[in-house]
């Protein structure tokens, strides 16, 4: 019931973020979890407090204009329920842009799920023609780059060791567009940014779309 | 003329590009999207300022919500783009489209823009010039959208006459399905955009302004107003409901923080009360309610389709729904304890209204407890019709600190005619007692909001005639405040001076001011509601361009005898009425309350056929019981 400290149960709900969604950023989406709990009927757990919170948490914040076809995300409630049921109902609740592909219990003494990310695979696909053979080489040059420091708000960083992999794709049959695929570090205080690689491989990231293929766990 | 997918495609380019994006996309819960080919009539419903304003708007969520019910109609949504997004939509020559299919405005039979206020008028030009349109009606061909617009602002055209096809006066649910019929029948006719206007003019609550026209005296007062066509009415009466229908329950949800987020329910429309300053309460009459059970079950229905966190019961006087009392009980029963935020504006100032809200437990003590006095002195509440002692604000305080709220948020108006230095000396006491007392109750954490705005004369008022203050008048009053209100406990906030004044001007124009809009947006005049000093000289300029006096417009006080450039719309309340209440006002003289007893504004026998159609409780004034016989209290 309403008010009720101790929630009985943590579901570990991965969905897929689509086009329709693609602009609602971090904080957004996070809202719209709630009310789509509130439209499922499911009783959400809120934190205590004079301002009491709803208690969900995102496993890894996806930036403004990336879509994702894998994200995880932890949500307490306050009643416990069979999960198929709590699956259909998180289904016929969920906003355009937003599909439960999976929903499962968890432990409620499981390690937060940000701090369980490592890394982030991206797939970022340009929107301008460009002639395949000329990016391989600047890919290659950046691979072999020993440091690649940028600037971001301020602050000077090394790029490099935040990129596991960067590859070109092969172009699928009618498929014009050019597309990478990376995998970065996604560590807390160690984030390599996709848009950032594209920025480091003189792309203009705006004229470019990226989504998130899957974050990869420690263990 | 371009495509949506040629739209969509350049879209993505530059949406990174500005701040947030998710404002021009659509794609949101609840939207409606059909078949752009097998839909007859394909309408935009246009908020003309930016999407966090707009998409929370009640109205055009009504029209969104009828329109799409019916299937040989489609509603798409625009709303203006904030200054990055135009540039870049200029930038790229993407006209301005629909947030649901991308299909340019251009595309559409018809255009709606709700005009809630008049500062949105030059935002109006602007979508129109993006869209790709032409800005002057008389330049549109069948090649172009029908452009309406209702709301109201629209009980005064005459501003905007030269920009807007065909405006609404008064409710919109029914007159827009009579308008879509009517732009069927005229498109299968396959006659000329004229036809189409005079076709439109036979619609009761639709006003052309191309069939008429108007002449001047030589001091600039409106000499006479005249019908060019004579099919065209005069006047055009305002079209209303004869009963409030179920409430709309399938709100859009945003994917984007906008400015309210929540479910909206009107449990009553009209206002009973007459408050000589009030616009709304002037021009929404007769009170109309709605029963409990219905408000309940659009509420249940209305979260469960959306998920919102807060819901807000809507009306000008919420204490005066006659079932206030069973209406919290029922709500606070059902929606206590789910984390849900219940708002209640517009409560009287009474010690009942501080139990009212505790009731509705969920709700407090997040913000202030809400208070309108208006004015703080008998006399200047005398002269508004808006008779609250002291005394009775200050038990009512004193009931709302008890309770647990710390912040009281008491909103003034300075302006009002005949106001003197101790008339507004006295909102400062006024908010110093106020704290005084939250002090001596809550302690050193009491606090005082003192929202001061500046009142502006609003046609088809009983202070319609007179003068708005100068911006040097407003100055000194706003000073006098400021340096009365020193105090780390209260907190005053105010309307620019030069913000009102637009309002001014804008408020009681003629015709002429069309010309004075047109030059203020060539100027860069856009977003005038969001209060950046910068326009103020480009209205000057376009004032002095189109050699007209700006004052004449704010600073006159009118002639009783005066023509107003309005007065060929009836919003159902008579001219008599009005006078009647103006000189009221000059006596100090109070008039009651019209629940108990009609005081004749001239509604009822106006619309005698719609109250003896819905007989009984839903509305406020006297029943009519047979035809023929006058209503009570229908003389003068």
């Amino acid at each position: 019931m309403a008010g009720d400290p101790s929630p009985l149960l943590r579901l570990r709900v991965t969905f897929q973020k689509s086009e329709a969604l693609r602009y609602t950023g971090h904080l957004d989406l996070h809202r719209a979890w709630e009310r789509m709990l509130r439209r499922a009927g499911l009783p959400l757990a809120y934190s205590l407090g004079f301002h009491p919170q709803p208690r969900i948490q995102q496993a890894c914040a996806l930036p403004l204009g990336f879509t994702s076809r894998e994200e995880l995300i932890d949500i307490w409630l306050e009643q416990a329920a069979p999960v198929s049921d709590l699956e259909a109902s998180l289904r016929r609740a969920a906003p355009p842009g937003l599909e439960i592909l999976h929903v499962e219990c968890v432990d409620l003494r499981a390690p937060a799920l940000q701090t369980q990310v490592r890394a982030a695979d991206y797939e970022a696909c340009l929107l301008d023609p460009l002639p395949e053979t000329s990016l391989q080489p600047r890919i290659d040059e950046l691979l072999a780059a020993e440091a690649l420091p940028r600037e971001r708000r301020g602050k000077t960083y090394d790029l490099r060791p935040l990129i596991h992999e960067l590859v070109l794709l092969p172009r699928e049959e009618n498929q014009e567009l050019t597309r990478l695929q990376m995998r970065l570090s996604a560590r807390e205080g160690a984030t390599g940014r996709p848009e950032e690689v594209l920025a480091a491989l003189d792309l203009d990231p705006l004229h470019t779309r990226i989504e998130r293929i899957k974050l990869l766990f420690v263990s | 003329m371009q495509t949506s997918s040629h739209i969509k495609a350049e879209l993505e380019k530059i949406l990174l590009s500005v701040q947030k994006p998710g404002r021009y996309v659509g794609g949101e819960l609840n939207q409606i999207v059909k078949d752009w080919n097998s839909v007859q009539t394909h309408v935009a419903l246009i908020f003309p300022d930016l999407y966090d304003i707009g998409l929370p708007n009640l109205g055009l969520a009504i029209l969104y919500d009828i329109l799409n019910q019916r299937e040989d109609v489609l509603a798409e949504r625009a709303y203006s783009p904030w200054q990055d997004m135009e540039a870049a939509l200029r930038n790229r020559h993407i006209p301005l489209y629909s947030l649901e299919s991308k299909q340019p405005l251009a595309a559409f039979d018809i255009l709606g823009f709700t005009l809630p206020y008049e500062t949105l008028y030059t935002n109006v030009l602007n979508i129109l010039d993006l869209a790709e349109i032409p800005i002057f009606a008389s330049e549109r061909t069948l090649d172009h959208p029908l452009v309406i617009a209702g709301g109201n602002a629209t009980y005064n055209p005459e501003p905007m006459h030269a920009f807007i096809d065909a405006f609404v006066i008064g409710e919109g649910e029914e007159v827009i399905q009579d308008i879509v019929d009517a732009h069927q029948a005229w498109k299968a006719s396959g006659e000329s955009r004229a036809a189409l206007m005079i076709d439109l003019s036979q619609i009761s609550g639709v006003y052309v302004p191309s069939l008429y026209e108007e002449s001047y005296h030589p001091d600039g007062t409106l000499a006479g107003f005249e019908k060019r066509d004579d099919r065209a009415p005069l006047p055009v009466t305002k079209r209303i409901l004869g009963q409030l229908p179920p409430p709309t329950t399938r709100f859009l949800v945003p994917s984007v923080e906008v400015v309210h987020n929540r479910v909206a329910v009107e449990i009553m429309r009209g206002c009973t009360r007459g408050c000589r300053f009030c616009h709304a309460g002037m021009i929404t009459r007769p009170v109309r309610e709605r029963p409990v059970s219905q408000i309940l079950e659009a509420l249940d229905e209305a979260i469960k389709n959306t998920g919102y966190e807060e819901i807000a019961l809507l009306s000008l006087s919420s204490s005066d729904y006659t079932n206030i009392n069973d209406l919290v009980e029922a709500v606070s029963q059902r929606f206590d304890g789910r984390h849900l935020t219940i708002t209640l504006p517009s409560l009287r100032i009474e010690s009942f209204s501080a139990e009212l809200m505790d009731r509705l437990k969920s709700s407090r003590p997040s913000g202030g407890f809400t208070l309108a006095p208006e004015a703080a002195t008998e006399r200047m509440r005398h002269i508004i019709n808006k008779p609250v002692s002291t005394d009775q604000l200050m038990e009512s305080v004193r009931a709302i600190y008890s309770r647990g709220w710390l912040t009281v948020k008491l909103y003034f108006m300075i302006g009002h005619p005949s106001e003197t230095v101790e008339d507004v000396r006295a909102i400062a006491d006024v908010c110093k007692a106020v704290l005084a007392e939250g002090r001596r109750i809550a302690g050193g954490r009491a606090k005082v909001n003192a929202g001061v705005s500046t009142f502006v004369p609003k046609p088809h008022t009983p202070f319609q005639w007179v003068s708005c203050d100068t911006v040097d008048q407003i100055r000194a009053k706003q000073e006098l405040l400021k340096n009365e209100l020193r105090h780390p406990n209260i907190k005053l906030t105010w309307t620019e001076p030069e913000d009102t004044l637009m309002e001014a001007w804008l408020s009681r124009g003629d015709r002429r001011l069309s010309e004075v809009i047109y030059r203020a947006w060539k100027k860069g005049a856009k977003f005038d509601a969001w209060g950046d000093q910068f326009r103020y000289p480009l209205w000057q300029e376009a004032f002095s361009e189109a050699q007209l006096d700006p004052a004449f417009y704010s600073h006159r006080p009118r002639d009783l005898a005066e023509h107003l450039p309005w007065e060929h719309i009836y919003a159902g309340v008579r001219r008599s009425y009005l006078v009647e209440q103006y000189r009221w006002s000059l006596e100090g003289r109070l008039r009651a309350d019209c629940r108990d007893a009609c005081v004749a504004c001239g509604i009822l026998p106006h619309f005698a056929t719609l109250r003896r159609e819905n007989p009984g409780i839903a509305w406020k004034c006297p029943e009519v019981s047979s035809r023929g016989k006058r209503p009570v209290g229908s003389g003068g």
